[in-house]
């Protein structure tokens, strides 16, 4: 059986909503069903089943679905009440400055329905409407294409107005000037329709939901969120890299291709260092601990994060998640975890241990982390930087950096670091890295 | 012969109207449609005023208006920038490089009109 597969033996659960709630959950995280899917070990086909409640699911399952979105399992299996009330007191603990009653939220949930309802509602409202401004700021500020049609349809506009001021104002112009800006006026009219439309034909393909085809980073993205970081044709030795990157569909662009052949290739390298069975040896051995794994198998600790970020959770035993920068502070590979936001676009946290890393070479770092967020969550993040190529006398090295990220449950940790996803979207007061102003909750 | 006003803009339409708009008010319009040797250009020209856009083949408006200003002589040089993205950080972005004013597109021609004379004449002034 496949780690991917549906594992056996959930005790099947008569109540038949809990999928509804589940993927109530999941959107209210912002979690794509994919990526839940493979966080739980699970198909993402199958995952839709249970979402639709065409599959009964309990037991193990329902709790690892659970821990992935946060919630109490209770909130999954005792219907609209419990859900309720935990809704009710996430809106309470994000509005720090209101003093409401938690104690008697159960009272107010029973004796008010229709009114905790209604401000559930509202608070699942402004959580799904964060998330729009959130991806519409990325999209209008980072978004090649997007910029690409709106420069064209300004142009045009600007062209145009310009023209027909010149036009309506000019009483005694003369009939060749005439004819050439009536020839202007009919050129970028016709270009500004064409824009127009594709510009609308864009927005509106968008708006479908998550496939944003197109950009190569996007694309590259989603080629490895279908495949949940893991290729078992490159850990047999089934398939190149080359083959992959060339018979994907999610890739659209050679650029799109070429970037995934390089990860690919570093994959594949990196699993013929480590190859899957004797890597799940050892980890059952000696537990998930990075540097202990990197002792033992003479591997580097940079290779040994991108290792444990592809292998399958039931290897692992955890949920992991990878980001890689290069000198300049880019991300040039991220693989998200549950609760650790990674901005899609542009400049992360200057917080981060990744950039940290940067500072201070080939020295490993582990700090616990707070990312803050609706559903702010502890998470072990180990990073380390190194040299892109062996240095020399004549060149300086450039480093690169990666970060492991492990979510920590129920482990409290006295003094954890605060940091943010990017600046834009972050509401941390305060911070003496802020960039730009949040356009959330601030910013309104 | 009038002032002398070099415009920088590969929007060939956009240039036109411009032209047609300044010298019919009696500037003195060049028109030149590429970042690379703009600076070059603008030096050559000596004009009263530089009218530039940030979307350029070859360099941006911005790259070539940070070299500008990194130049002895044309430090004082009035520059209108026109660019088709208005969000607050390219205005910021413009005023760090040095513009001396900033107008997003679509534009109407009076407000060009009185930029262009605004600039010239408070550069012109002691």
């Amino acid at each position: 059986m496949k780690w991917f597969d549906k594992p056996g033996g959930e005790a099947l659960s008569r109540d038949t909503l809990r999928g509804s709630r589940i993927r109530e959950r999941r959107t209210i995280a912002g979690v794509r069903q994919s990526e839940l899917a493979r966080q739980v070990g699970i198909s993402a086909s199958y995952l839709n089943l249970i979402e639709h409640n065409r599959r009964r699911i309990g037991g193990k399952l329902l709790v690892d679905i659970s821990v992935a979105l946060g919630v109490e399992p209770a909130v999954l299996t005792e219907g609209a009440e419990a859900a309720l009330i935990s809704t009710l007191r996430e809106a309470a603990a994000e509005n720090a400055g209101v003093s409401a009653e938690i104690d008697r939220v159960d009272e107010f949930a029973g004796r008010f329905p229709g009114w905790a309802e209604l401000l559930a509602g509202h608070h699942r409202r402004i959580a799904s409407l964060e998330r729009t401004v959130e991806t519409l700021s990325d999209r209008l500020t980072h978004d090649p294409h997007l910029a690409a049609s709106m420069h064209e349809v300004l142009s045009s506009a600007a062209s145009i107005r310009s023209t027909a001021s010149i036009l309506a104002e000019s009483e005694d112009l003369e009939a060749e000037w005439r004819d050439r800006f009536h020839s202007n006026l009919n050129e970028d009219s016709a270009r500004l329709a064409e824009s127009s439309k594709m510009l609308v034909q864009y927005l509106d393909e968008k708006d479908g939901g998550a496939d944003r085809r197109g950009v190569p980073q996007e694309d590259v993205d989603a080629f490895l969120e279908a495949h949940g970081y893991h290729f078992p044709e490159l850990e047999s030795g089934e398939a190149t890299p080359d083959d992959l990157a060339r018979n994907a569909p999610e890739l659209g662009s050679d650029a799109a291709r070429a970037m995934a052949r390089g990860i690919l290739r570093q994959y594949a390298e990196d699993a013929a260092h480590l190859p899957l069975a004797p890597m799940a040896q050892l980890i059952a051995r000696l537990g998930f601990e990075p540097d202990r794994l990197s002792r033992e198998t003479g591997a580097g600790l940079s290779r040994m994060f991108r290792r444990l970020a592809a292998l399958p959770r039931k290897v692992t035993g955890t949920e992991t998640g990878l980001a890689v920068c290069d000198a300049s502070g880019s991300l040039v590979f991220s693989k998200p975890v549950a609760g650790f936001a990674l901005p899609r676009f542009g400049a992360a946290c200057p917080l981060w241990p990744l950039f940290t890393a940067l500072t201070r070479p080939q020295t490993p770092l582990r700090r616990v982390v707070e990312q803050a967020g609706r559903n702010p969550g502890l998470f072990d993040c180990m990073s380390v930087s190194w040299p892109q190529a062996a240095p020399g006398f004549n060149g300086d090295a450039q480093l690169m950096a990666a970060m492991l990220v492990v979510p920590l449950r129920g482990e409290p940790d006295p003094d954890p670091i605060p940091v943010g996803v990017s600046c834009r979207i972050c509401t941390r007061r305060n911070c003496r890295s802020r960039r730009e102003r949040s356009i959330l909750k601030e910013g309104f | 012969m009038g002032r002398k006003v070099l415009l920088i803009e590969d929007e060939a339409n956009i240039a036109e109207a411009i032209r047609f708009l300044l010298a019919r008010e009696g500037w003195q319009v060049e028109v030149h449609a590429d970042g690379t040797d703009a600076v070059d250009v603008i030096r050559a020209s000596a004009p009263d005023l530089v009218i530039l856009d940030v979307m350029l083949p070859g360099k941006s408006g911005m790259d070539v208006l940070q070299e500008l200003r990194a130049n002895g002589p044309m430090r004082s040089l009035p520059v209108l920038m026109l660019t088709a993205r208005g969000q607050s950080r390219d205005r910021e972005m413009a005023e760090q490089a040095g513009a001396s004013r900033f107008m997003t597109k679509p534009f109407s021609n009076a407000e060009v009109l009185t930029a262009v004379r605004d600039l010239v004449a408070g550069a012109a002034r002691p």
